[in-house]
């Protein structure tokens, strides 16, 4: 099972390195979700740092339903996905490759996005293992709740339009969480973001074992 | 595909009015409504006045059952959900089960948060406040929401069965721990501001039966909605199936024909 993750993940990291359409059209899209919040939220009135946990989420939220469309488009072209179900690799290790892949992903664009909250809203970064903690939490369970939802709407025609209504009210508990880690962490009181970080760490449990689970099924009938 | 329309009604409706299931369905909903009847008698004119709410403890006798049929819904999903998913069980009957017990747990969401929302405007002055039960209901219904778009989308039977199961199970796993991250969200920092009526009211003597009977009205009416749905589901499976093998009959009565 870890060794076919492996080679999933592999061939999906190589697949957007040498394509880039995570840099090219992710990274920016995120970045440009910051820019707007300054122009939702008035820059001079002191909103957006204090919402800067927050946004900083949100954007991610946005970023990592396109990193998930995006991680079963690569499937969809030149049936890609009939390779992948005849492959004979473990669909259990499928699932946690291509989860993995997606984290990784989110992993870069989570840094650029902390750079951008720091320069763009004046964010002022404490804490920093809280901070760090809270990051690998919240990417493992969107990476893993994404990649379940994500190959339940691989093959339907409305994917575009349906994966976001599935997959946001069950991630709605990391950007609950994750807001609240971080404000607790560049407030400067770490302990209480404790709880948070551990509710993460039980939806990332909770979404990769039921990915495991179920990816098998669900690649059958995609 | 030609049909015309005695014979598009024939098969559908000849054998399903006389089956045993219509009767005990008929009663339930007789009984249920009739006992809706009975708990809005009970509640406007008989119960009276509490005195710290005065007139709008009446909501008491609507809100609380229709939410307790939201979760019963959605819970009952998640566990036709499950049975379909085991080997073993596996039948289209809880496929059925879940959408119908779905779609008519989304409808009681509904009626949750806009009887609350009236009550918190009466209440509280205020259409919606971010408390933590009603944050989570919201969530759940657009949660829920999600689940009968997902069920909509046409496909093939089997497939369509498979996919709703696992996404009810996805959808219902995320319940706990939204319900937990929103309680925390709205406790651990300021307490205090978390409003909660049924605190303030104590339900005794005629009202407690009256609130009774309304949960079990709800519930009734509840296993009505979901035997009708139910059946609606299976005799639109049944005309699928019909209207294919007709279609075929009727394309080899050309090719003779011709």
């Amino acid at each position: 099972m870890w060794r076919d993750a492996a080679l999933v993940a592999g061939k999906d990291i190589r697949v957007e390195l040498r394509s880039r359409v995570a840099t090219n059209q992710v990274l920016p899209f995120a970045l440009l979700v910051l820019i707007l919040f300054a122009f939702a939220l008035d820059p001079d009135r002191g909103f957006l740092g204090q919402a800067a946990p927050g946004l900083f989420w949100v954007a991610v939220l946005f970023s990592a339903v396109l990193a998930v469309q995006r991680s079963f488009a690569i499937e969809a072209s030149d049936h890609a996905r009939e390779g992948l179900r005849l492959s004979g690799l473990d669909p259990a290790g499928i699932f946690l490759g291509k989860a993995a892949a997606v984290a990784a992903q989110l992993g870069v664009l989570e840094a650029v996005l902390t750079a951008g909250v720091v320069v763009l809203y004046g964010a002022h970064l404490e804490g920093a293992l809280l901070l760090l903690g809270t990051c690998l939490a919240a990417t493992v369970g969107l990476a893993a709740a994404g990649t379940a939802y994500g190959v339940l709407a691989a093959s339907l025609r409305v994917r575009e339009t349906l994966l976001p209504l599935l997959l946001l009210p069950v991630v709605a508990p990391v950007l609950l969480g994750a807001t609240k880690a971080w404000e607790a962490g560049l407030a400067g009181h770490p302990a209480q973001g404790d709880p948070w970080l551990r509710l993460l760490a039980v939806f990332a449990v909770v979404y990769l074992a039921l990915g495991v689970l179920a990816f098998g099924p669900l690649l059958e009938e995609s | 595909m030609i049909i015309t329309r005695r014979q598009a009604r024939r098969p559908l409706t000849s054998s399903s009015s006389r089956r045993p299931g219509s009767l005990v369905r008929t009663a339930t909903g007789v009984v249920g409504l009739a006992s809706v009847a009975a708990t809005v008698w009970l509640g406007l004119w008989v119960t009276p006045p509490s005195t710290n709410l005065g007139q709008l403890v009446r909501l008491l006798y609507i809100h609380p059952p229709v939410a307790w049929v939201a979760y019963l819904a959605f819970g009952v999903t998640a566990a036709a959900s499950l049975l379909y998913l085991w080997r073993r069980t596996r039948s289209v009957v809880w496929d059925r089960l879940a959408a119908a017990s779905g779609e008519v747990g989304v409808l009681f969401c509904g009626l949750t948060l806009v009887s609350g929302s009236i009550w918190g405007k009466a209440t509280w002055g205020v259409w919606w406040t971010w408390d933590a039960r009603l944050t989570s209901t919201a969530l759940l219904f657009v949660l829920y929401l999600g689940y009968l778009a997902l069920r909509r989308v046409p496909s093939d039977p089997g497939t369509r069965a498979k996919r709703s199961a696992v996404a009810a199970i996805l959808a219902f796993a995320d319940v706990p721990i939204s319900y937990l991250s929103v309680y925390w969200w709205k406790t651990l920092h300021q307490t205090g501001t978390v409003l909660n009526p049924q605190r303030q009211v104590h339900v005794h003597g005629l009202m407690a039966w009256t609130l009774l009977l309304g949960f079990c009205a709800f519930t009734l009416v509840y296993a009505w909605l979901v035997a009708h749905r139910y059946a609606v589901e299976a005799l639109a499976e049944r005309q699928q199936g019909e209207g294919l093998a007709r279609a075929l009959a009727e394309r080899r009565a050309e090719g003779r024909a011709a």
